[in-house]
Parts: C-alpha cells; sequence; structure tokens
C-alpha cells in the first residue's frame, strides 16, 4: 500500500480515502449527469446537469492532485470554476433571450437545425 | 551538312509562323515568295545532305540527328530525332523540289484569292508535316508528320470552304484517313510492346536480325499496310482521293498526286525488313490489292469527264502499280515510280491547273477542245507528260513501269497481266483525256457571256509562275528516268542502276530476280511494255480523234462502279444506325453510369439527411453514445 | 495508515449527497425543486473538498457554487416563470430514454472499469507535495500553496480569467439587452 501513496508526505498524515473511490464517485456523479443532460427538455435544468458533470471533473482533480500530490491539480479546478461561473453567466443570459422570444419553448422547441 | 538536317522542316515552319503572324500584312505576292524561299531553302539543305551522304562510303550513310528528348517515360524513351540515310534523302530532295516549284506555279494560279496568304501558309505547313514524316527517326516523329500531312490535306481541300461539296470532301478525306491512322497507331503499340522502341532503326534491326517473330512483323506490317491503304488510296480505302479533287489544282498536284499520297509507299519501304521478316502471305497481299486497285481505277478513268478526276483516278492506279512493286519485293522500282510519278503527275496537274485557269474555272472537258493552239507550252509540257504516263520511252514513266513489270513476272504470272492490260488502259485514257482537251473539236463557243469574259473569249497562256514549274517538270520528266536505268544491252554500264545503288543499304528486302526468266529475257519484256503502250494510245487515238470506232463509256464506270455511291449508303444506313446504337450506349449506360452515381449519392445523402432531427437533445446524445464507443475501443485495445 | 471510522461516515454521507441530489436533479419535474438538488450536491462536493484536505477550493465552492451560480439560476426560473412542473413522462424521441440508458450505464462502467484498473499504477512523476496543517504546521497552509502556485505559475492564466469575466458579462448584457428598434422586437414582453 505504501506505493499507492504519493511522495513527500509524512507518515503522520491524516490518512484519507482512497482517492480512487473519490474516482469513483466521480465517475457516477458524471454519468448521471450526462443522461440528465438527454432526458430533460428544460433548458434550466439540462444547464444544471452540466454542472454536475463540471463537479464532477471538478473532484476528480482534486483527487487526482491528493494521488500525485501535485497542487496544480487544485489550482485547476479554481480555474474550471470560474470558467464556469462566466458560462454560466453567458448561457442564461441566451436562455433568456430565446425564451423571451418563445416562451414556453422547450429544448425540443429550438429544432431549425432540423435538415 | 547532315548535322543541320533538322532545317529541312525548320525553313517551313518558319515560314509557316511568319505567314502565321505577319501573312495578312504581307499580302499578295509577298506572302507566295516568302513560302516559296522558304521551301527552295529546304530543297537547297536537301541537295547539301545528300552530297554530304554521297561523300561517305557506302555502309555508313545513315545518321541519326536528335535534336531533344521528346518523351521520356520510364521505359518509353523518344526523342525528336532525325534520320539521314539513302530513303529520306532521295524522298526529301524530289519532294521539297516539286514543292518549291508547286509552290511558285501558286503564286499565279491563285491570284486574286482572298484567302492567298492562308493558302500558303496551308503550304508550308505541309512541307513541314511531310519533311517530319519522311525523315523521323521514330515511328512517333513519322506519325506527327503522318497526321500533319492528314490535316493539312484536310484544310487544303476544303479550301474554299463556302462551297459544300469541298467542305465534304475535305471531311471525307480527313475520316477516311483516320481509318488508316488507327492502324498505325496499333502498329506502333505492337512495335513498342516487342521491341521495347519505337525507333526505325531499332526495328529493323530487329527485324533483319531475326529478333522478330513471325506474328509480330506480320502485325506490324499488316497494321503500317492498313494505315498507307488509307493515305495513298487503295482499295477499300480510297474514294476520298477523286472527292479530293474539290481542292485549288495545286494542291491536288501536290498533296495527292506528288507526295501525300506516296507517303504510304514510303512507309512500306521504310519496314522492308519487317515485311521480309513477316509471314509469306503478306507480300503477296499487298501486290494483289496494289494490282486490284490499278485495273480498276483505270477502268473508271475511262469514263469521267472531269479533267481533274481522270487525273485523280490515274493517281490511284499508279499508286496500285508501286504497291504491286512493294508486293514483289521490287522496293527500288517502288521508288523509282514515286519520283517519276511525283514528275509527270505533278506536271499533268499543274498543266491542267493551267487548262482550267485559262477556260476560266471550266473543268469539262466535255466542254474543251482544240486549245492546243491558244496554249502552247501548256500543251507541250502536257503532251510530254501523257508520253510518260503511258509508257513511252525515253521518257521517265517508261523506266520505271518497265522496271515494276520486270518484277512482276518473276514473281507472279496473273499479276504482270493485270499490270499489263492496266498499261493499255492508262494509254487509254490519257489520249482520251489529252485528246478531249488539246485536240479534237472545239467544244467552247468564242461568245463572251458564257465564260464571264469582256469582249471575245479567247483562252489564254499562263503567266510565268505558272509557266515555269511546267517547263521544269517537262525536262525532269524527260531526265527522270536516268535514275535507275535498266541492264539493257544499249544502256552503258557506268549509268545503270543508279537508285538501287544508292539504296543498297536500307534494302535488304530486295527481291532477288537474277537467273529468272524474266531476266532473262528482259528486252522481250521491253518490247512487250512499248507495245502495249503504243496500242493504248493508238486506241485512244482512234476512238477519239479520228472517231472511226464510237466511245464505249458506260455509266456503272462513269459513277466509279458505284463503290463511293455504296459506301456512302452504307456510311448513312447501317453505318449511322451502328454509330447511333454506339452513341446511344454512351448516352445511357456511360453517362448513366456517371448519373446514377450522383443520384446514388443524393439518395444516400438524403437517406442520411433523416438523421438531421435538429433535436440538441438527441445530437448530445449522439455524442455521448460516441464518446462511449470511443472510450469502449480504447479500453478494448488496452490503452485505458 | 487506514482511514478511520469517522472518514468512512463523512466520505459516505457526502456521497450520498452528492448522488442524491443529482438523481434529484434529473428527477423532480419542477425546475426549482432540480435546482435545490443542485445545491444539495455541490454542498456535497464541498464536503468530499474538505476531506480531501482542500480547504480553499471548499470554500470557493460554496461561495461561488453554491451561493452565486444556483442564486442565478433561480433568478431566471422565477424571471421567465418556467417554475412550473412539466410532465417527465411524454418523451417525443422515443428511442431517447432507452439509449440515454444505454449510455449512461456503459460510461460508468468503462469509467469504473478504467479508473479501478488503474488504481495500482505507479506514480511517475510525483509533484512536491500537498502542504496541510500536519505536514507545514501552518494552518494557512492549503492556501498558501494555492496562491504561490496560481500567483506564480499560472499567473498569465489568472489575468486571463478576469479578462473572460469581463468579457462573459459585457457580451451577456448584449445579449439580453432590448435593442430600442420600432417594430422588429416581437414576441418582446416587457
Amino acid at each position: 500500500m505504501a506505493e499507492g501513496r504519493l511522495d513527500g508526505r509524512g507518515p503522520d498524515v491524516i490518512a484519507a480515502i482512497e482517492p480512487t473511490w473519490y474516482l469513483l464517485l466521480a465517475a457516477l456523479l458524471f454519468s448521471i449527469g450526462a443522461v440528465g443532460l438527454v432526458i430533460r427538455r428544460n433548458p434550466l435544468v439540462m444547464f444544471m446537469c452540466i454542472e454536475l458533470m463540471l463537479n464532477a471533473a471538478n473532484i476528480t482533480f482534486v483527487a487526482l492532485a491528493t494521488r500525485l500530490g501535485d497542487i496544480n491539480g487544485q489550482t485547476a479546478v479554481f480555474f474550471v470554476m470560474v470558467v464556469a461561473a462566466a458560462e454560466v453567466v453567458v448561457g442564461l443570459g441566451i436562455i433568456v433571450s430565446i425564451l423571451r422570444r418563445r416562451p414556453g419553448a422547450t429544448a425540443d422547441s429550438l429544432a431549425e437545425l432540423k435538415g | 551538312m547532315s548535322d543541320v538536317v533538322w532545317l529541312i522542316p525548320a525553313f517551313p515552319l518558319a515560314g509557316f509562323l511568319l505567314i502565321l503572324l505577319f501573312g495578312r500584312r504581307l499580302g499578295e505576292p509577298l506572302a507566295g515568295y516568302l513560302a516559296t524561299a522558304m521551301v527552295a531553302a529546304s530543297f537547297v539543305v536537301s541537295v547539301g545532305v545528300y552530297l554530304d551522304l554521297l561523300g561517305m562510303p557506302e555502309d555508313e550513310r545513315t545518321h541519326v540527328e536528335t535534336l531533344f528528348s521528346w518523351v521520356p517515360v520510364g521505359d518509353l524513351q523518344i526523342d525528336m530525332s532525325f534520320l539521314v540515310d539513302p530513303l529520306s534523302v532521295a524522298m526529301c530532295l524530289f519532294f521539297t523540289g516539286i514543292s518549291a516549284l508547286i509552290h511558285l506555279y501558286s503564286i499565279g494560279y491563285m491570284h486574286g484569292d482572298p484567302k492567298f496568304s492562308k493558302f500558303f501558309l496551308y503550304l508550308n505547313l505541309f512541307v513541314l508535316s511531310m519533311a517530319m514524316l519522311v525523315l523521323g527517326e521514330n515511328m512517333l516523329v513519322t506519325f506527327l508528320g503522318w497526321e500533319g500531312v492528314g490535316t493539312c490535306s484536310y484544310l487544303l481541300i476544303s479550301f474554299w470552304h463556302s462551297r459544300e461539296s469541298a467542305a465534304t470532301a475535305g471531311k471525307k478525306a480527313f475520316l477516311t484517313n483516320r481509318v488508316g491512322d488507327w492502324g498505325v497507331m496499333l502498329a506502333m503499340f505492337l512495335t513498342f510492346s516487342a521491341v521495347g522502341s519505337i525507333s526505325w532503326n531499332v526495328l529493323n534491326n530487329n527485324a533483319e536480325g531475326g529478333l522478330l517473330a513471325e506474328t509480330t512483323a506480320t502485325g506490324i506490317a499488316v497494321l503500317l499496310f492498313v494505315g498507307a491503304v488509307g493515305k495513298s488510296a487503295q482499295l477499300p480505302l480510297y474514294f476520298w482521293l477523286p472527292d479530293a479533287m474539290e481542292g485549288p489544282t495545286p494542291v491536288s498536284a501536290l498533296i495527292h498526286a506528288a507526295t501525300m499520297v506516296t507517303a504510304g509507299v514510303f512507309l512500306m519501304i521504310r519496314i522492308n525488313p519487317v515485311i521480309m521478316a513477316s509471314a509469306d502471305w503478306v507480300g503477296p497481299m499487298i501486290a494483289w490489292i496494289g494490282a486490284i486497285t490499278a485495273l480498276f481505277a483505270a477502268t473508271i478513268a475511262v469514263a469521267q469527264n472531269d479533267i481533274k478526276k481522270v487525273l485523280a483516278y490515274s493517281t490511284v492506279s499508279q499508286l496500285g502499280y508501286m504497291f504491286l512493286a512493294v508486293g514483289t519485293g521490287a522496293y527500288v522500282a517502288a521508288l523509282f515510280h514515286v519520283i517519276t510519278h511525283a514528275f509527270f503527275k505533278a506536271l499533268l496537274f499543274l498543266g491542267s491547273g493551267s487548262v482550267i485557269h485559262a477556260m476560266n474555272d471550266e473543268q469539262d472537258m466535255r466542254k474543251m477542245g482544240k486549245l492546243a493552239k491558244f496554249l502552247p507550252i501548256t500543251a507541250g509540257t502536257f503532251i510530254i507528260g501523257w508520253l510518260a504516263i503511258a509508257g513511252v520511252p525515253p521518257f521517265a514513266g517508261f523506266w520505271s513501269k518497265d522496271e515494276i513489270l520486270l518484277f512482276t513476272l518473276a514473281d507472279s504470272v496473273p499479276l504482270y497481266i493485270i499490270g499489263l492490260v492496266t498499261a493499255i488502259l492508262t494509254g487509254f485514257y490519257m489520249t482520251r483525256q489529252v485528246v478531249m482537251t488539246f485536240f479534237g473539236e472545239q467544244k467552247w463557243e468564242s461568245r463572251a457571256e458564257e465564260h464571264g469574259a469582256h469582249g471575245e473569249f479567247k483562252p489564254h497562256e499562263s503567266p510565268w509562275t505558272m509557266s515555269t514549274p511546267l517547263v521544269v517538270l517537262a525536262l525532269l520528266t524527260i531526265a527522270g528516268g536516268l535514275v535507275q536505268l535498266p541492264s539493257l544491252g544499249i544502256v552503258p554500264d557506268s549509268v545503270q542502276h543508279r537508285l538501287e545503288d544508292w539504296m543498297h543499304l536500307v534494302l535488304p528486302g530486295e527481291a532477288e530476280i537474277n537467273g529468272t526468266w524474266a531476266l532473262d529475257n528482259q528486252n522481250l519484256l521491253v518490247v512487250v511494255a512499248i507495245v502495249a503502250s503504243l496500242v493504248g494510245i493508238m486506241l485512244g487515238w482512234l476512238v477519239y480523234q479520228q472517231r472511226r470506232i464510237r466511245p464505249y463509256e458506260p455509266s456503272v464506270l462513269g459513277n466509279g462502279w458505284y463503290y463511293d455511291a455504296t459506301v456512302t449508303r452504307f456510311m448513312g444506313g447501317p453505318g449511322r444506325e451502328g454509330f447511333e446504337a454506339v452513341a446511344a450506349f454512351d448516352a445511357t449506360v456511360i453517362d448513366g453510369a456517371v448519373n446514377g452515381a450522383g443520384a446514388a449519392v443524393g439518395g444516400a445523402a438524403g437517406g442520411l439527411r433523416k438523421g438531421q432531427t435538429g433535436y440538441v437533445r438527441q445530437y448530445g446524445l449522439v455524442i455521448g453514445i460516441g464518446t462511449v464507443l470511443l472510450l469502449g475501443w480504447f479500453f478494448l485495445r488496452g490503452v485505458l | 495508515m487506514d482511514p478511520t471510522f469517522l472518514e468512512y461516515v463523512v466520505f459516505f454521507v457526502a456521497g450520498a449527497m452528492m448522488i442524491g441530489g443529482a438523481i434529484g436533479v434529473l428527477a423532480f419535474s419542477n425546475p426549482v425543486h432540480s435546482a435545490l438538488g443542485l445545491v444539495l450536491t455541490l454542498f456535497g462536493v464541498a464536503v468530499q473538498f474538505v476531506a480531501m484536505e482542500a480547504h480553499f477550493l471548499a470554500a470557493v465552492q460554496v461561495i461561488v457554487y453554491a451561493g452565486a451560480i444556483v442564486v442565478l439560476f433561480l433568478f431566471v426560473i422565477m424571471l421567465l416563470g418556467v417554475d412550473t412542473a412539466t410532465d417527465l413522462s411524454i418523451e417525443p424521441i422515443k428511442v431517447q430514454r432507452p439509449l440515454a440508458a444505454v449510455m449512461g450505464v456503459a460510461l460508468l462502467a468503462l469509467l469504473g472499469a478504467s479508473i479501478v484498473q488503474a488504481r495500482d499504477a505507479l506514480v511517475l512523476n510525483p509533484g512536491a507535495g500537498i502542504a496541510t496543517v500536519q505536514s507545514t504546521g501552518n494552518h494557512d497552509a492549503n492556501i498558501d500553496q494555492i496562491a504561490e502556485n496560481l500567483y506564480g505559475d499560472w499567473v498569465f492564466a489568472f489575468e486571463l480569467t478576469s479578462v473572460l469575466l469581463i468579457v462573459a458579462v459585457v457580451g451577456t448584457v448584449l445579449l439580453t439587452r432590448k435593442w430600442p428598434k420600432a417594430g422588429s422586437t416581437a414576441g418582446d414582453r416587457t
């Protein structure tokens, strides 16, 4: 088990759960988010599912940062959050514009790409 | 001088380009003089090359002059190179010389024609092509010239293209020649596949050295003969030549008498080792086709009323003689007849042109007569040509025809009989022509209106530009026999067989007739030939001048045994249906396949288009499934 | 060292919060309920961050995600009036649900298999180590380390994110602005 640990950490550190469990948890969260994105028709709920997926990615980052002993993983999470925030802003703006024009629209009614 | 043999085609090329750019500005008659000067320069270079070759020892008289590498593609290495050997030099000498004379003649003949400079443009192009044909060291250069002369023939036959008959005749000539060209192309492919090169030297050396399989040699010889049949107007592809008389008379003289039509004979002479190496039936086949063509055309000439058509059929007949010579292995005789025929036939055509010019474009002999009085030079030279073609000694035609008949008898008696009968007919119809034109009764009116002249109509002699070539050709016709005199008792040894000695190097396939009955009884044969000619002439004189015997000119002969009409009807009927079937096949099957491919793509796209529902969620699902598949693939590959 | 019992409990409870919230996002027909499910998930994630010694990130998670983003969501839901429940039983595209289920299961299986397979993999390029209270004795160890990393190695990216935020804000304002043109803005409500 010692090789599974990372170097540079002292022996009296809080023994965390193995990062593998966190990764599995993140995978589960991601899958739920993906399914939700495809199932739901309300654009706002679809957006929330995207947020779920982003959070799953964040957990993955941090788990791997712990495993590899690299702080860059946590910095990456920081940036992901910033970008997610910006994305939510713009995305909600778009949804607002669309739903203003067509009240009661769902993802299915925005089918202009139909070929 | 052999190094600059490329000047022979280069001068007419320069003439062509200059007239192309400045022809309209040069105008009449400067364009004509320029063209003539260019061809005359070619002739001078030919003479220089000839003298050069003469100075070399006999065995070394071949020289290849390479200009540049033309088609270097892997195994196929073709250069633009010229072959200087006795055969090509002999051809060059006479055709540049006669071309120069005819250029000079054309200046007078085409006087006043609005397309004067264009005429000389085409004529120079023709001389260029003929030079390439004759001097080509490999089949491709020769073929370039071959196609070039065919094209010029088309351009010049339909020179007055506003006349529908002229345009049709041009097309007919071109298409018929195309059939022959097909044969030449196949021969080229066959040669390349068999020998690995399309150089004449390589082919001939292989044939001589026994490296060429008999079937291959037969194939090449027969295919090239197909080309020769088309170009030199033999049966079954002769019918374009009488129609080609729609072109101006100098064209008929140059292309359809003296030079282009002899290209087929030249080709056969060039490949004489291949013919030697081919199957035994190839030679007799060539000989029989030549003989039958000669007889066939002679019978038709008897009943023609157009002054040029008589000469056209006469040309076909004389070409038949040349192929008869080739078939019996008498290549020297064939070349000899090519040269003498060029002289007297050009003379006859130019003379007829002079007559037409004097009669204000009247070509029907039934409306001529008693012209000897008014056109002395024309009549005099024409008579010399007449005697030559009829085979009266000491004119050139006699010697060459006699040589051919000698070799023919040594080969096969039936062929000899055909040749002899044709000789009688030749004398007959030529006499008929001379009598109807120059002697006999005067059938034209002296009144002005009928001939579009002002005041009293009187045929006038041609200007010096037209008369001079006539005189020169007449002199050549008289002296032409000196080139190859047979070994008769009366002929001194030093002037015997000049041409044969000259050509010896390139004619390994020349038939050997020492020891045959024919050669032993040469003198007898000479007498027989002379008698035959005189019989023909006498008959003609009796029928047409003295009116002792009634003329017999059945319409079947006048219509050329209905051969041309049959071909036309076939081409218009079943032939056309065949072509339309091919065209329909192209439209439905080939176009259909291409269009069908397009339609299939369109249909498939239409089907696939249904996948684009526009639902973003579905697109998302597809992306998700794609990701899953990708991950699965990586996972199975062990990468993940 | 083995994790203590408490750590297991924390892990599973936070995990249950996360997954429960996620399923709630999926399953609730009322979007407001979905938003609440999202909040639950985000809190669960924050707890997991703390368990992994990423204290700063946990704080940011709560403040930014749960505190700002979800609030924004709720704003928009209320603004547009889509807070009524939708009928979840109908599905226009017939194959969507089965295929989605397949996709989800397959995704989970593949990802899980990959993760499990990599469990005993060697760490080839370990980093310098995460600083914790225990290792350095500094209570601000995590923040210090992140700050050093962020303003040291990634300062350029940091500046760019500020640009990104401004662009996002300006862009959204422009997107949603009602232009004062005559006649062409049909369907506008205000």
